[in-house]
C-alpha cells in the first residue's frame, strides 16, 4: 500500500534517487522513490523496527544507553552535543519514575529542509527512533514538537503513530516488553525560538517560548519540572540503525579523518545546478559536497561564500571548501558545522542586503527575554538599512562590530543573539569594502547611539 | 486594503462564548498533558481555526476551561506568531523570507503578490479573500522561493507564476 493519498510532497529529492544501502545509508535506504511516505507494512518488509524488538526483548536499558554513548552519536539539531552524555544526565534515583522524551521537530532554521523529510517520508523511522530512545531513558510518554507549518509531517506522523498502537508498537505492554510508552503530536504556533531546547519546554507547557535558565538542566527538570530529554528528529531518527547493526558497524560510516561517526543529511542550495539533501558521511569535503553533488554554481553564476549549515552560521569564502564536513573540520576554517545544510551565495548577492534580510529575522524572532537580543538585534536592522540605502555613517560597522561582540557567546540567555551575529561578523571580516561602501559621506550619524524598540523594528506581524 | 479591525470589537467582548464543538475539542486536548494549561496554545487554534482569527472574548473563555488566567492566554495570543488577534482574509498566504529564499526572489514574489492583490505584508485584501503575511524558513530550500497558501506548500514560486497559485484559492 502506498498510501491513503497520492499527494506529492514537496520533501521529494535527490535523496530519494541516489544509490543507497542498508549498510551506507542508514537514514535514507528506506526512502522511496517516488517520494511517498512509507508506512508501516513497507517499512517492516524493510527490517523496521527490528531493532526496537532488539533494544525491548534483549538489551538491558543501561545497555542502550552505553551503546549510543559508545557510538558517538552527536545531536544533529546544530549544536552537536554528545547524545549519549545527554542521555546520561537523566537522574540514576528510579522513586523519579515520571520522566519525558521531546523530539525536537520545530524545524525553522533559515537553509534547514531535513527533518522535514524524515517526518513526511519516514514518519516510522522517527516512531522507533523515539520508542527505543525512550525505553533507554525511561520515559513513559513522548512529544513530537513539530512546526504548525508541517502540515504533512503532522498527518504522516499521527498516521504512522495510529498505526504502530494497533501494531502494539506503542502504548501498554509493547511487544511483551512490560514497557508502556505513549506518543503525542504536538503542533506548534510559530517563533523561531522555540526551537531552543528550554524554550520549547515552555511553549510545550503552554506558556511564551522564552527560554529557562540553566542549570538546572531538563534532564534534572524539565516539563512539568519531571526529568526530560530533548533531541534532534534526526538524532532519534539514527539510533534504529545503531542498536540494530551495533557500534562497530556505525563507526566504519564517516570517512577516515572525521571525528564525528555516522552519516549526516547535508544539503547544498543557492544557485547551484542540484540543489538538494542527500545523506553522506561525516568527513567528506565540502567541495565534493558542492561540486559533486550539488554540480557546482549555475551558468552565469560565481561562488562568492557559503555558509555550512544554517542561518547561525559563519561564512566562509570559495577556498574553504576544502574543509572538512564534520565539527572539528570546520572549526579549523573558524565557524561551525551547524546542521550541515549548506547555502551558496553567488556573485549577484549583496552582502549588505543579505545580512540585513537575516538581522531582520533574528530581530524579529527574538522572544524579547533578554536585552542585547530584544535592543540590539533591531539596532543592527537599522543600520544594515541604512547602509543598504547609502546612508549609513563612519560610525556604523564599528557599531556593528561592537554589536557582534555584545550579543555573542556568554553574554545572552540563550543562543539565538550569539547565531545572530556570528554571520555578521564573518561577512564584515570577509566583505568589509561592501559595509563601507554603505557609508555615505555626509550622513549625519543617525543609525547609531540610539535603541529602537524591538516592537516597532518586528515588521508586521499580528 | 485593509485591516477590518474597529472598536467595535472590543465591546462585544462579554458577548464571546464557545461553541459546544469548540469546548468538547479543548477539553479532548487537555487530557494529552499533566497540566492543562499546556493546551492554551492548541485551544486558540480551535478557536482560530472556527472563526478564522481569535477574538477578544476567547482569553477568558479559553482560560475559564483550562483553569488559568485570561491574562496568560492572552499572553501566549500575542507571542505566537500563527495566532491571529484580528480577523485574516478567507486565505493566509505566508512566504518564506528565509535568506535562501532571499536569494531566490522572494522579494520580487512578494512584490507580484501586493500588484496583483493590493496588500503588503501584514494586510488583507478589501474584498477579505487574502493576507498576505511573512514566515520563517519553510523548510524548502532546494525550492527556493516557497510560499503556502492555507495548508498547501509551493516551491519555486515566481513572479509570474505566483497569480495560476492564486486563482485555485476563491
Amino acid at each position: 500500500m502506498t498510501g491513503f493519498n497520492a499527494k506529492r510532497l514537496t520533501s521529494i529529492g535527490p535523496a530519494n534517487s541516489i544509490d543507497r544501502s542498508e549498510e551506507t545509508h542508514p537514514l535514507t535506504w528506506r526512502l522511496r522513490d517516488d517520494g511517498q511516505p512509507v508506512w508501516l507494512e513497507e517499512y517492516q518488509q524493510k527490517n523496521g523496527y527490528a531493532a526496537a524488538r532488539k533494544a525491548l526483548s534483549e538489551m538491558a536499558q543501561a545497555d542502550i544507553v552505553q551503546t549510543v554513548k559508545d557510538s558517538g552519536l552527536k545531536g544533529r539539531g546544530g549544536a552537536g552535543f554528545p547524545t549519549g552524555v545527554k542521555w546520561g544526565l537523566m537522574p540514576a534515583d528510579e522513586s523519579m519514575n515520571i520522566r519525558y522524551l521531546l523530539c525536537n521537530a520545530d524545524e525553522m532554521e533559515p537553509n534547514t529542509w531535513k527533518d522535514r523529510m524524515l517526518m513526511e517520508q519516514l514518519p516510522h523511522l522517527l516512531v522507533e527512533g523515539m520508542l527505543i530512545s525512550a525505553r533507554a531513558l525511561k520515559a513513559y510518554r513522548g512529544y513530537i514538537f513539530l512546526r504548525g507549518e508541517y502540515v504533512d509531517a503532522a498527518t504522516n506522523l499521527n498516521r504512522a503513530i495510529a498505526e504502530a498502537k494497533a501494531a502494539g508498537l506503542l502504548g501498554q505492554n509493547i511487544l511483551g516488553s512490560g514497557f508502556d510508552f505513549e506518543l503525542i503530536v504536538h503542533t506548534g504556533a510559530g517563533r523561531y525560538i522555540c526551537g531552543e531546547e528550554t524554550a520549547l519546554i515552555n511553549s510545550l507547557e503552554g506558556r511564551r517560548a522564552n527560554p529557562r535558565a540553566k542549570p538546572p538542566f531538563p534532564a534534572a527538570v524539565g516539563v512539568w519540572g519531571k526529568p526530560t530529554c530533548v533531541n534532534n528528529v534526526e538524532t532519534l531518527c539514527n539510533v534504529p540503525a545503531i542498536i540494530g547493526n551495533g557500534v562497530d558497524w556505525y563507526k566504519t560510516l564517516a570517512r577516515p579523518g572525521s571525528e564525528d561517526h555516522g552519516t549526516k543529511l547535508m544539503g547544498f542550495s543557492g544557485k547551484v545546478k542540484n540543489p538538494g539533501l542527500w545523506e553522506l558521511p561525516f568527513g567528506i569535503s565540502a567541495r565534493e559536497l558542492f561540486e559533486d553533488y550539488a554540480g557546482g554554481m549555475r551558468d552565469g553564476f560565481t561562488l562568492k561564500c557559503w555558509q555550512p549549515g544554517g542561518a547561525g552560521t559563519g561564512f566562509l569564502l570559495p577556498e574553504h571548501l576544502d574543509a572538512s564536513m564534520y565539527a572539528a573540520g570546520i572549526a579549523k576554517v573558524g565557524t561551525r558545522m551547524g546542521t550541515g545544510l549548506a547555502l551558496a551565495v553567488d556573485h549577484t548577492v549583496n552582502m549588505v542586503s543579505l545580512l540585513r534580510n537575516m538581522e531582520e529575522f533574528f530581530s524579529r524572532e527574538s522572544c524579547g527575554w533578554c536585552t542585547p537580543c530584544r535592543d540590539g538585534l533591531p539596532w543592527s536592522v537599522k543600520i544594515l538599512r541604512a547602509l543598504e540605502r547609502g546612508q549609513g555613517s563612519q560610525q556604523d560597522i564599528d557599531t556593528l562590530l561592537g554589536l557582534v561582540n555584545f550579543l555573542g557567546p556568554g553574554k545572552t540567555f540563550c543562543a539565538h543573539a550569539p547565531g545572530a551575529v556570528e554571520p555578521l561578523g564573518s561577512a564584515i571580516k570577509y566583505f568589509r569594502s561592501e559595509f563601507e561602501a554603505g557609508v555615505s559621506s555626509s550622513a549625519a550619524p543617525a543609525a547609531t547611539g540610539q535603541f529602537v524598540p524591538a516592537q516597532k523594528m518586528a515588521g508586521s506581524h499580528f | 486594503m485593509t485591516q477590518t479591525t474597529n472598536s467595535s470589537t472590543l465591546i462585544h467582548t462579554d458577548r464571546f462564548a464557545l461553541s459546544d464543538a469548540e469546548r468538547s475539542a479543548i477539553e479532548h486536548e487537555m487530557h494529552h498533558y499533566e497540566d492543562p494549561r499546556a493546551a492554551s496554545i492548541e485551544a486558540l487554534k480551535i478557536v482560530q481555526k472556527a472563526r478564522g482569527w481569535v477574538p477578544d472574548g476567547a482569553a477568558d473563555a479559553i482560560g475559564e476551561v483550562l483553569g488559568i488566567p485570561a491574562s496568560d492566554v492572552e499572553g501566549v495570543a500575542t507571542f505566537y506568531s500563527q495566532i491571529f488577534r484580528q480577523p485574516v482574509g478567507r486565505h493566509i498566504i505566508r512566504v518564506c523570507d528565509s535568506m535562501t529564499c532571499y536569494i531566490g526572489g522572494h522579494e520580487s514574489v512578494v512584490e507580484s503578490i501586493q500588484q496583483q492583490l493590493g496588500i503588503g505584508l501584514g494586510q488583507t485584501s478589501t474584498d477579505g479573500r487574502f493576507t498576505l503575511l511573512p514566515v520563517c524558513c519553510l523548510g524548502n530550500c532546494d525550492k527556493a522561493p516557497a510560499l503556502m497558501i492555507d495548508d498547501d506548500t509551493f516551491g519555486d514560486v515566481s513572479p509570474a507564476s505566483v497569480s495560476q497559485l492564486l486563482e485555485a484559492y476563491s
